[in-house]
């Protein structure tokens, strides 16, 4: 893979919160390893999947590589350019090409600015467009996401839950951004309206070249979505492959035990079908196991498990894993 | 096959300031012994309602069952005094909800709560009743009940809560057990634990299962039978096979088409269903699902379809379309 096919770049990327324990003197008395030494690219016009489960860091992962959050440790470079050395100007200006979509179509918008006002705020706060020019880009920006441009006066209250993550995703394109982290964004949606808010994505990647990193726990719609898929667990990325490959041909048993969970909406094949299930639940992430963060439930576990980490290799052509069981 | 559980005409309203809210509109099913019935559709579409009433849960005001029966051993629930319906309650038939933590209190024991439950409607002695729950949290999968069972709920995850009101509500051998999105909050390898776990059960204790859900994954792999609601009625219901294999509602056809499949080698471009379901305060007058549906005719606008049998096992669809025969709008 050549350097400029390579729009992100995250090298060794740690993201701890302190756990601090007194009132007036705080001291730190243990971290969160929300995200744990994680290495990989997003190539240019790709959709990159992140899946796992609750807590694993995904969320973490996505703000620290837009700088919402300033890494513990490591690296992002964002078109060859390192993200957690820029501070003040430089960052802003950075910033502008790269955005966020959030779960919660509720609680992202401000519920006292209009749909004009949300939409139209980046343009502003960057000195874009103002005045007549901001407004024509609004309501430019609200037909694209499908939204008739005479709502620009309304509030988000008046807008059901796929409407409001419409108005999301026409803010995050105010500024022609190559690259957006979509945070979860149809997870609040009811079924029928997930797939008007992702084939919206779709359209939008193709016709505007965009750069997804797609985070999910649903791996049904992410399969769906993504060209290449990472899964998470603990802070740590498992495995990483082209989506068909991965889906084919798990090689990580968390990977695979996350596989046989997922449900099929087809009683014919369901009634077939084995799964892997785990005993118990995820770690904290404030007290990983040692060795392999998965030793604790993993049904596959080596005595080399409890010692040593595995490290993140590449196992066959583009298919990356983390576990001693893969040579 | 005995039928267990029979509905008919169920109706509930809610009258709020904003008018009358038509969340439950004349649904009917039966449920035989030992069956497993999955009832599916979006959020507000009258699922948690419609089993609410059958146990008398709705709250009124605002709430009120305004017609049908639920008979259950011969007798309509509907007209039942209160403290006899408590006794059917978490007795013959238990229920579980979405948030465990609602369901538990804070300040009792894991232990202490299901002892309780088995001192009340078994008629146990603290002592048996003890031995009992540490039996009950073993078999729903606790490790280490016997250490665990004086832990207070927040001191277990959100899979051992669901786990542990599985106990509770299997602690008196419930003829029926009715969950309401038992998994929704939970991550999928938990949900797949919990799935597995009352599967496993049901075959043991052979009791019926009346599962609520918006996921039409979980339903394939559990059921036998499904019902699909849309603006608190009833648009289809078939035998579980029948009803993916065989959809017949422009509705049921949406949903299954919107949904992207793990196994799906190629991706196709998932198809929407335009527009959002009506205001229950303000439904139209004839079929509920028209402002969004593809094949609609002049007669949906006036008149809503009843619910017809259209195929094999008794498979009903409320439409007046036959969709094979039909070619699509546009
Ligand atoms: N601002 C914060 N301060 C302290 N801990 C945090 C903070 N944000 C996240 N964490 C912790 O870091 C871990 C990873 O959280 P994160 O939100 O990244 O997970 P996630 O994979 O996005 O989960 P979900 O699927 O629930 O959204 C969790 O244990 C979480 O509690
Ligand atoms: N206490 C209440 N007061 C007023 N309206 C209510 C009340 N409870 C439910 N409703 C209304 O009744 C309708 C059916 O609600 P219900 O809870 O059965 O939906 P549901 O299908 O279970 O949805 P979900 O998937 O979100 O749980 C909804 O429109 C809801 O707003
Ligand atoms: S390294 Fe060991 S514990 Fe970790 S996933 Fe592989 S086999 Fe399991
Ligand atoms: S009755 Fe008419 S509007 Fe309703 S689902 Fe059938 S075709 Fe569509
Ligand atoms: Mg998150
Ligand atoms: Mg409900």
């Amino acid at each position: 893979m050549t350097e400029d096919n390579v729009l992100v770049r995250v090298e060794h990327l740690k993201k701890y919160f302190p756990i601090t324990r007194g009132i007036i003197f705080q001291r730190q008395v243990g971290a969160i390893k929300a995200v744990d030494d994680i290495s990989f690219n997003i190539r240019r016009g790709e959709t990159l999947g992140l899946v796992g489960e609750s807590g694993c860091g995904k969320s973490t992962t996505g703000r620290t590589i837009l700088q919402l959050y300033r890494p513990t440790a490591g690296s992002v470079f964002f078109e060859g350019q390192d993200l957690s050395k820029m501070k003040g100007e430089q960052l802003r200006r950075m910033r502008r090409k790269m955005q966020m979509i959030f779960q919660d179509p509720y609680a992202s918008l401000n519920p006292r600015m209009t749909v004009g006002n949300i939409v139209g705020e980046p343009l502003e706060v960057h000195g874009v467009a103002r005045g007549k020019e901001r407004r024509e880009r609004v309501q430019e920006l609200l037909q694209l996401v499908g939204l008739n441009p005479y709502f620009i006066n309304r509030y988000p209250h008046e807008f059901s839950g796929g409407q409001r993550q419409r108005i999301g995703v026409a803010r995050a394109l105010a500024l022609n951004p190559s690259f957006i982290v979509c945070d979860e964004p149809i997870s609040a949606l009811d079924v029928s309206i997930q797939a008007q808010v992702v084939n919206l994505l779709e359209d939008l990647q193709e016709e505007f070249g965009l750069t997804y990193l797609f985070i999910a726990h649903d791996l049904s719609m992410v399969r769906h979505i993504s060209d290449r898929v990472a899964v998470m667990y603990l802070g740590k990325i498992v495995e990483l492959t082209d989506r068909n490959e991965l889906y084919n041909n798990p090689l990580h048993p968390y990977t695979q035990a996350l596989l046989s969970a997922v449900p099929i909406p087809d009683p014919v094949v369901e009634e077939t079908r084995k799964r892997i299930i785990l005993e118990g639940d995820v770690p904290s992430p404030a007290n990983p196991p040692a060795g392999c963060n998965f030793s604790t439930r993993c049904p596959r576990v080596l005595d080399v498990c409890h010692e040593e980490e595995p490290e993140f290799k590449e196992v066959g052509p583009e298919h990356w894993v983390a576990c001693h069981l893969i040579a | 096959m005995t039928t267990l559980l029979e509905v008919k005409g169920l109706k509930t309203r809610f009258y709020t300031q904003d008018g009358v809210v038509h969340a439950v509109n004349g649904i009917s099913y039966t449920l035989d012994e030992g069956e497993t019935l999955g009832i599916v559709g979006e959020s507000g579409c009258g699922k948690s309602v419609s089993v609410l009433s059958t146990m008398r849960l709705i709250p009124e005001p605002p709430g009120k069952i305004v017609g049908g029966q639920v008979i259950f051993e011969g007798e309509d629930l509907l007209k039942m005094p209160m403290d006899e319906i408590r006794r059917v309650r978490g007795n013959k038939i238990a229920m579980i909800f979405q948030d465990p933590m609602t369901s538990l209190n804070p300040v009792l024991t894991i232990g202490r709560q299901v002892e309780e439950a088995l001192e009340l409607h078994m008629g146990m002695s603290r002592s048996q009743a003890r031995q009992r729950a540490i039996e009950l949290l073993q078999m729903v999968g606790i490790p280490q009940a016997e250490d665990r069972i004086d832990d207070y709920p927040h001191q277990f995850s959100g899979g051992m809560r669901q786990r542990v009101m599985i106990a509770m509500a299997l602690s008196c051998n419930p003829q029926i057990l009715i969950a309401d999105e038992p998994t929704t909050a939970l991550d999928v390898t938990i949900q797949a634990q919990i799935v597995d776990l009352v599967k496993r059960l049901r075959d043991e204790i052979g009791m019926a299962v009346i599962w609520i859900t918006h996921d039409l994954g979980i339903i394939a792999g559990l059921a036998d039978k499904v019902i699909v609601m849309y603006a608190g009625y009833i648009v289809e219901t078939a035998p579980v096979k029948e009803l993916y294999g065989d959809p017949r509602h422009p509705y049921t056809i949406g949903l299954l088409g919107s949904l992207p499949r793990l196994d799906a080698h190629q991706s196709r471009r998932l198809v929407s269903i335009e527009g959002l379901p009506p205001d229950l305060i303000d439904l139209p007058p004839g079929c509920p699902f028209a402002p969004r549906c593809n094949y609609i005719i002049d007669r949906c606008l006036e008149e809503n379809p009843p619910l017809e049998v259209v195929g094999p096992n008794n498979h009903r669809i409320a439409c007046w379309v036959d969709v094979k025969a039909t070619p699509k709008l546009q």
